[in-house]
């Protein structure tokens, strides 16, 4: 446990996302990963062992509709420039709903168990399967 | 721009119309509220007031108290001005919210307008509710009169949201018999209050983009300890120096004087009454009387409740010989509360000036505590200040029907 006394905390148990001593040119344009989160913000702590399936990208059949990024709770989808580009594994708490709006055939994003081998995975990745009337 | 309202120098306001009128003039960002009676013209008047147009804020209605005073706290969170009022049962379904607007240190004013908790169900004034809420970290001001009840709205603002201070503040008044009595009260014009109050300054707001700010956040035995301790010191050493700061300036602007503990003819008293509300104004015509009678009588009323005066009431109480606490508030099972104050603070006297303390539980639901009742207290305090112990049971009922009660 750290040594920090009562009468060094800001009245009124709160906490500030960022360093407050850190210049940030625009918050909208910075990515997460660049902005001057400070310790106390949960952006730097993971929870990644909440998770007891995890989801995994297959990049091949993705087709950057965005719908994952859009309805992820947990702000876990990375996306750069309308593409996307993996998954924040240390925020991401396994949820499914990533897999459930995804479009695609077959689906570009599969939940499997937290301790699935993701190379394993991916090659023996689903085929096609027929439209469903 | 809020419009502004024409004032008389005096105006005949009641005690709810008057805590409406110091919300009005402070120009409250917002308020949330659950209108409950006897507080209900409160938040009344101050949307009427809103609605045409003396306000430049934003009004809540919401589904219960616990829901307008945690309407209050993201207001206040947020970044602004805010305040609400109530009463009773409405203010004990606040109670967990009024425990997370102080840890959060959010300086809302909240206007109590004292009545009973059931059962059985009952409108009237007690003080039931107002010690209900003395261990929530609040500041609680308690008024005696209308005059006080708009005074001392507008010195909670300035109490609250100073920026060492930064907690809540409750503005306290008799159910009934202040909140619903008109009496000629003396104002400040619109202009020369708010300049009084001044502006809101905004401190961690939680809407500062340059600086967003976590609130309610979770702590559990590592850290949880240091925060409350915090708190306390804060209202232990802050808040006094605040509150006179404020009542100093307040008497500089209007001439008229507050004091953390309101003394009346205490210098050569040898009986004193210890009372919260309106029932001081009436012990001071007792003791009046009861001078003129050739007994040195004095009355102390309890102005702050939390933080409580604990070194001031000890100077206080220096040498009296014989001191009645009135609670109106039934204790369940114990002394009353002033009791246990009191005798804390007199505890570190020495011998010789430490007087004979007993306790008077009066008033519960409303009842009538008059002159006469005061001064048939006066005369037990005379026979316990001459045998220099108590002569009765030190707890005893005032006014209750049936055989006289007395424990301990």
């Amino acid at each position: 446990m750290a040594t920090k006394g009562w009468d060094e905390f800001d009245a009124g148990s709160l906490l500030f996302s960022f360093d407050t001593n850190a210049k940030m040119k625009d918050i909208a344009t910075t990515h997460a990963e660049d902005r001057p989160y400070n310790e106390s913000n949960s952006f730097t702590a993971s929870v990644a062992d909440w998770r007891i399936d995890k989801p995994i990208f297959a990049q091949d059949y993705c087709i950057d509709c965005q719908f994952c990024w859009i309805y992820c709770p947990d702000i876990s989808i990375i996306s750069r420039d309308k593409k996307m580009v993996g998954i924040d594994m240390d925020h991401c708490k396994g949820c499914g709903i990533c897999v459930e709006v995804c479009p695609t055939n077959p689906k570009s994003l599969l939940m499997f168990p937290e301790m699935a081998n993701e190379e394993e995975e991916l090659a023996k990745w689903p085929k096609k399967s027929k439209e469903e009337k | 721009m809020a419009d502004i309202m024409e004032l008389r120098d005096i105006e005949v306001w009641d005690g709810n119309m008057a805590s409406a009128q110091s919300l009005r003039q402070a120009q409250v960002d917002v308020v949330a509220a659950y209108p409950i009676t006897p507080s209900t013209p409160i938040v009344e008047g101050y949307a009427s007031m809103l609605a045409n147009g003396y306000v430049d804020g934003e009004y809540v209605m919401v589904e219960s108290e616990h829901a307008a005073m945690s309407a209050c706290i993201g207001a206040s969170a947020a970044g602004g001005r805010v305040a609400t009022a109530t009463s009773s049962q409405g203010f004990a379904l606040m109670v967990e919210t009024l425990y997370q607007a102080s840890g959060m240190r959010l300086p809302i004013v909240l206007h109590v307008v004292n009545r009973a908790l059931g059962a059985p169900l009952n409108v009237n004034g007690d003080h039931s509710d107002m010690y209900l809420g003395r261990d929530s970290g609040w500041i609680q001001l308690d008024t005696f009169t209308p005059q006080e009840a708009y005074d001392l709205g507008l010195c909670a603002f300035k109490i609250a949201e100073d920026h060492g201070v930064r907690l809540p503040v409750m503005v306290h008044q008799d159910g009934f018999i202040c909140s619903h009595t008109a009496q000629g009260i003396t104002v400040l014009q619109d202009k020369d209050a708010y300049a009084f109050v001044g502006d809101f300054k905004p401190m961690n707001s939680m809407l500062d983009f340059e600086k967003p700010a976590t609130y309610g956040v979770q702590t559990e035995e590592d850290w949880h300890f240091e925060h409350k301790t915090r708190q306390h010191n804060d209202l232990m050493t802050k808040a006094f120096p605040q509150i006179e700061k404020v009542f100093a300036e307040f008497k500089k602007t209007t001439g008229r004087e507050y004091n953390i503990v309101e003394k009346y003819k205490t210098e050569d008293a040898e009986v004193v009454i210890i009372a919260m509300g309106t029932t001081v104004e009436t012990a001071h015509l007792a003791a009046d009387q009861m001078r003129e009678e050739g007994v040195k009588a004095g009355v102390i009323g309890v102005r702050v409740l939390r933080p409580f005066p604990f070194e001031m009431f000890k100077e206080a109480l220096r040498g009296i010989k014989a001191v009645a606490t009135l609670d109106r508030s039934s204790p369940h099972g114990t002394v009353g509360m002033l009791y246990n104050e009191m005798a804390g603070a007199c505890y570190g006297l020495k011998d010789n000036e430490r007087p004979v303390l007993n306790n008077y539980i009066y008033g519960l639901g409303g009842r009538d505590i008059t002159i006469v009742h005061l001064k048939e207290i006066y005369a037990d305090l005379v026979e316990n200040a001459k045998a220099g112990s108590v002569q009765q049971h030190l707890q005893q009922y005032v006014n209750v029907r049936g055989p006289k009660l007395g424990f301990l």
